[in-house]
Formats: structure tokens, sequence, C-alpha cells
């Protein structure tokens, strides 16, 4: 166990657990995009330059299932959204001007924004976004690879239970929030609406939706003792 | 799936990282701005959390992914190192995953 009172510091290990469970995932989509019909190169440019896991599996889901191009990227555009939500939240965190941001937004996703925002320093903040961003951007590219060329040789990602992987290691890197008062009532306010928008709409609008917790966790930040 | 698509799928996905990154840059924000940016995160992942255990498709279901968060959850209360946190909650849900 760590000690209690120490705040969560980055380890280069803790990103690259995540970039290897991610990497399992990329063998997943991988496989699924070969067998909706893309070519092992058109999953790879997916995976290089579209780099958003969720959206691209709903992005070859709406085509197996036999929806239109247009329906694709669609659906895969709701589930993109959030990622211009994280990228609000790391303008205080990565520096420089914009040629360089623009170079750090392509790895813009759940697990940088998390692991970043689980710091308690600015340093930390960014070493915990590149590590992360770019060992996530490494192993999934290499798992599409090997998944589309290679067809499965891992196996279905749930059999090892991955897929439960990733909402506990988001608790996780969430903690430091839990264990303050704005942090909690974000949380709290945001996973409820989740809870109850996700029957009522598409798939990725209940995540942009949980950016209204914001307002509760900031009055609870703002008001006077 | 078109080259069209991909590319444009593509052009959407990049758009929007890069917007969030520096739709401010040439913005004066208040100190105040920054505070509630700042709790985006953890309002979002709430969400994700509940989405990635709870949701199949546009439904709720209870399955072999809550039990892993709860002891992923209990983990993380005893303040468990990341990889032991991820650890036990994908063995718990593959080892119901097992049996079941």
């Amino acid at each position: 166990m760590t000690d209690p009172d120490a705040p969560l510091q980055f380890r280069r290990r803790d990103g690259l657990v995540v970039a290897a469970a991610v990497g399992v995932f990329g063998v997943a989509f991988g496989v699924l995009a070969v067998a909706t019909g893309l070519s092992a190169p058109q999953a790879q440019v997916m995976s290089l330059l579209v780099f958003t896991g969720g959206s691209q599996f709903a992005a070859v889901g709406v085509i197996d299932a036999g929806g239109t191009p247009l329906a694709a990227v669609g659906s895969a555009a709701l589930l993109a959204a959030r990622n211009g939500m994280y990228g609000l939240s790391l303008n205080s965190i990565l520096p420089g001007g914009f040629r360089r941001r623009a170079v750090a937004a392509q790895f813009v996703i759940d697990e940088s924004a998390a692991m970043a925002s689980a710091q308690k320093d600015r340093t930390e903040a960014q070493r915990a976004f590149w590590t992360t961003g770019l060992g996530v951007f490494v192993f999934w590219n290499l798992g599409t690879l090997l998944g589309a060329v290679g067809g499965n040789a891992i196996g279905d990602p749930e059999t090892f239970g991955l897929d439960a992987a990733f909402p506990a290691g988001f608790v996780a890197l969430m903690a430091p929030h839990l264990r303050q008062r704005p942090g909690l009532v974000a949380a709290l306010v945001g996973g409820l609406i989740a809870l109850v928008t996700i029957p009522l709409v598409p798939a990725g609008v209940p995540i942009l939706l949980a950016t209204f917790a914001v307002i509760p966790a900031y009055v609870v930040a703002t008001r006077p003792r | 799936m078109s080259w069209t698509a991909i590319l444009a799928l593509a052009a959407m996905s990049y758009s929007f990282k890069l917007a969030g990154l520096t739709v401010l840059d040439h913005v004066r924000v208040p100190p105040s701005f920054t505070l509630a940016t700042a709790l985006i995160p953890p309002a979002l992942l709430s969400a994700l959390v509940v989405v990635q255990t709870f949701g199949d498709g546009t439904s709720l279901v209870i399955d072999a992914r809550a039990a892993g968060l709860v002891v992923g959850c209990l983990a993380v209360w005893r303040r468990a190192p990341f990889l032991v946190v991820v650890v036990l909650a994908a063995g718990t849900t593959a080892l119901i995953r097992a049996v079941a």
C-alpha cells in the first residue's frame, strides 16, 4: 500500500499498463475492421489518424450493421466530441504555442486526459499526458496491425476481463478528485447524468451531457464557508 | 468503407481535439474558468465509467463488469497501486465469466 497522505505520483509504469491494455483492444479492432470489409491499410490509417478507440469501433460497427458511411461518421462524431472537452481541461496544463499543441491534440484521449488530471502539479501532468498518450498511440497501432494482418491471435479481450479494467482504472485516476468535495460532486453528478441518459440518447451523448455536472461542482468549490 | 469516409472521420476526430486545446488561445480566461475546466475530467470520466460498466448499447445491464468495478473501487479505497486496481478488476470479471 502507498502512503495515504502522498498525492498520486505519476509512474511511467502506470501509463504503460494502460497502453498495453489498450493494445489488446487494438487487436480486436483490427480483426473487426477487416471482418467488416476494410483493408488492412485502411484499418491502420484509421488507428493512426482517427486515434479514438470508441469512435473507431462505432464507425466500423455501423458499417458492419449495414449503415451508410455518413451514419458511421455521425456515430463516431458523438463519441469523439468529448475529446474537445478534455482539451479544454488540458489547456492550463499543456504549454507552448499553436504548433506544439497542434501536435499534442492528436494524443488527447480518455486515457491521457485521465492520467494528466490525476497529477498534483503541471510538470507531472505533462509527463503523464505525453507518456500515456504516446504509449497508447503506439500500442493501439501495433495492436491494429497485429489484428488486421495476423487475425485474432490473442483472443477476445473480454475473456480476460479487460473491459472491466478500464472503468476500474479510471476510478483509480479519479481518486485525487474524489477526495475533494468539488471533484466528488462532479463525479457523482456526472455518473448520475450518464445513468439516467444512457437509455434516452445515442452512444457518446451521455458523456457529453455529463459536462453539466461541472456547474454544481463549481458552486460547491466557490461557496463561501 | 471508403477512403473518403476514413479521412472524413480523421478530420472530424482531430478537429474536436484541436478545438478543445486551442479555442481559448487568444482569449483571456478568468481564473474561475480554469477552476471550472479542472472539474471536467472527474465529471466526464465518471460518466465514462458508468457507460463502460453498465452500458449495453442504449440499455443498462448489471453483469460481470459490475463485480469487477466494485472490487476495483474497494482497491482504490484501500489505496492500492494502479496496477493492482486494474488487475483485480479484470481478474474478478474474467473469473465470473469463466464460471458463469
